[in-house]
């Protein structure tokens, strides 16, 4: 009898406890939280570009040297930049085109701010190879443009995709000119 | 629990691998002695450590180049260019101290209580071999940022094997891979410190695996009767071990941000020079005790012996102590020699950190001394001539004769244990 009336006693108790409980319960889980972000944000945060890499982000590059009809590479956050002082063939052949019946429309002006100079990132957008024809020589494809040799991918002379698996024409990277000859890019 | 058994795909994977029954059995329902103190925090605390220590590393060596000519650049680079490199650094060296710092106090609460005696011998040793591998891991982890105190501590630790009789020279060439200690001995250091961690875990299994064959010893020191001597482990000690590390953490933290080269030699942020040793060579913190023994034997060889043998002593304790009983509560000489000898490893770090001259030669020589007579000739005489105290007939006895009640949790897991 005594022992059966402190049991019951014992839960009530325990009922009145439980909001309590529940508080902290939930307030401690939440500092875990919080915590364990704190703690994995510098953890995953440390694998994006250093300081270092962030500082090279952005070259010049002198336009003056490079003759009509030549192309040079330049390398930008290690990656290929092609730049290619077009001929009068070309740019018109660029412009002939109907932007609609392409796969990533896009008119030539939109690419090229000055219709001679085409900077453009040499990475082909299927899966990252380097397009062939920046030198003599190489191939150009059936575009007289590029031509990646991992999967076969055409662009033409805009750098715009006309054949083969890649989705979209080679990425036209940020670049400003300081002076008439004088790029900026990134 | 038994809900949750109950779920068919728990069900399903139980069958195949009861893995989630063996967790209930080892961090739920596992019977814990129901006085276990503070100083029981430890052991966990290390576990924690060592998480973290891998963690730290292996997103510390994405940034770090194991080279001769980069290796101090891209420390350099860490701290200045990776984003948080400066934290995750600072992280993993003081976190190599606060390692050291929850296993020495582990180690100590072991010698206290008696932990080490039987049946808990092999469990005690497994942590010793622990013990030895952190010791080599950290010296090789300190050569990595090739400052001069990692060049010249490396030196000076990989020429004591030059002390060892017919194979000493031919040993270090071995180690150094060279003439000297060079790339070659970099590059392998690296590839020693990056293994050696893994191999713990392992180790710590095992020393786990011995623990929960014979459970936990107490402040008591004597063995659990049944379960009105036990708590379940979980909530009564994951939540007092969750705690103890967020004291932990706090000192942690404070180290981190408000003192992150305390513990450091401001020498070793001057690039490893082979022509030039740095005036004052002195190891990391927590190998100041043993430092202070190596050179308090005048003799080459002998100081190396003593130095190692600092440590492997540490194998045979089990067999020095010969007193039946565990804890120090019941030994009140052994307690005075307790303290003694903690007062003696601080006077040896004490000495260590100072430079070898004057008094600290011979406060040296009395202390590493001291060191040795306490495990050959106390340990042995006072297991021969102490009168103990008697001891309680169990765990739970002093508790519940008190007039506490038993806690409802307690009740629970014995009666899903029956």
């Amino acid at each position: 009898m005594a022992d059966s009336t402190s049991v019951a006693k014992r839960s009530d108790a325990h009922g009145e406890d439980e909001t309590r409980r529940d508080f902290l319960y939930l307030a401690t889980g939440a500092m875990t939280a919080v915590g364990a972000a704190a703690i994995a944000w510098p953890l995953i945060e440390n694998m994006n570009p250093s300081a270092d890499v962030l500082a090279l982000s952005s070259i010049e590059f002198d336009l003056s040297p490079v003759e009509v009809g030549q192309s040079v590479t330049v390398a930008w956050r290690g990656k290929p930049v092609f730049v290619r002082h077009r001929t009068a063939e070309e740019i018109a052949e660029a412009n002939a085109v109907d932007v609609s019946s392409l796969r990533d429309p896009q008119s030539d002006a939109d690419r090229a701010e000055k219709p001679k100079w085409l900077i453009q990132v040499g990475i082909c957008t299927h899966l990252g190879c380097i397009p062939l024809g920046q030198k003599n020589g190489e191939p150009k494809g059936d575009f007289n443009g590029w031509f990646c040799p991992c999967h076969g991918s055409h662009y033409d002379t805009s750098g715009r995709i006309r054949v083969g698996p890649a989705p979209r024409n080679l990425e036209v990277p940020d670049y400003e000119y300081l002076t008439d000859s004088l790029i900026k890019i990134g | 629990m038994d809900k949750f058994l109950q779920i068919p795909i728990v069900q399903w994977i139980e069958y195949r691998l009861p893995i989630f029954s063996f967790m209930n059995e080892s961090i739920v329902v596992y019977p814990t002695p129901r006085n276990l103190n503070y100083w029981w925090n430890f052991g966990s605390l290390a576990g924690i450590a060592l998480s973290l220590q891998i963690v730290t590393g292996i997103v510390l060596a994405f940034h770090y180049t194991p080279q001769a000519d980069l290796a101090f650049a891209s420390v350099e680079h860490i701290m200045r260019d990776v984003n948080y490199g400066w934290l995750l650094r600072y992280a993993h060296a003081n976190g190599g101290s606060m390692f050291f710092t929850v296993v020495f106090i582990h180690l100590f609460r072991g010698m206290y209580y008696g932990s080490y005696k039987a049946p808990r011998e092999i469990l005690w040793m497994l942590g010793v071999v622990i013990l030895l591998m952190m010791m080599a891991t950290a010296f090789m982890g300190y050569v990595l940022p090739w400052g001069q105190m990692s060049y010249w501590g490396a030196t000076v630790i990989t020429n004591m094997f030059t002390a060892f009789p017919l194979v000493g020279d031919w040993l270090t060439t071995l180690l150094w891979g060279g003439f000297v200690v060079d790339n070659p001995t970099l590059n392998r250091f690296f590839s020693l410190h990056y293994l050696m961690p893994f191999m713990i875990v392992g180790v710590v299994v095992v020393h786990l695996w011995a623990l929960h064959v014979h459970k936990s010893n107490n402040p008591l020191g004597i063995d659990m009767k049944g379960p009105q001597d036990s708590l379940p482990f979980h909530p009564y000690y994951t939540i007092k071990d969750m705690f103890g590390l967020g004291v932990f953490l706090l000192v942690f933290a404070w180290l981190i941000f408000f003192a992150p080269n305390l513990l450091g030699e401001a020498d070793n942020y001057i690039p490893a020079n082979p022509l030039v040793t740095p005036p004052h060579i002195v190891p990391e913190w927590y190998f100041l005790p043993f430092y202070a023994i190596l050179r308090a034997i005048p003799d080459k060889l002998l100081g190396v012996v003593g130095m190692f043998g600092a440590t492997l002593i540490l194998f045979a304790l089990p067999w020095l102590d010969t007193c039946k009983v565990r804890s120090a509560r019941f030994r009140p000489f052994f307690k005075m020699a307790f303290w003694l000898f903690v007062v003696d490893v601080f006077v040896l770090g004490w000495v260590g950190k100072n430079p070898p001259e004057g008094m600290f030669i011979l406060i040296g020589r009395i202390a590493s001394i001291y060191y040795f007579a306490h495990f050959l000739v106390i340990l042995p005489l006072l297991g021969k001539f102490e009168p103990t105290r008697p001891l309680p007939e169990s765990i739970g006895t002093p508790v519940l004769k008190g007039g506490g009640e038993m806690p409802s949790g307690a009740a629970a897991a014995k009666m899903e244990k029956s």
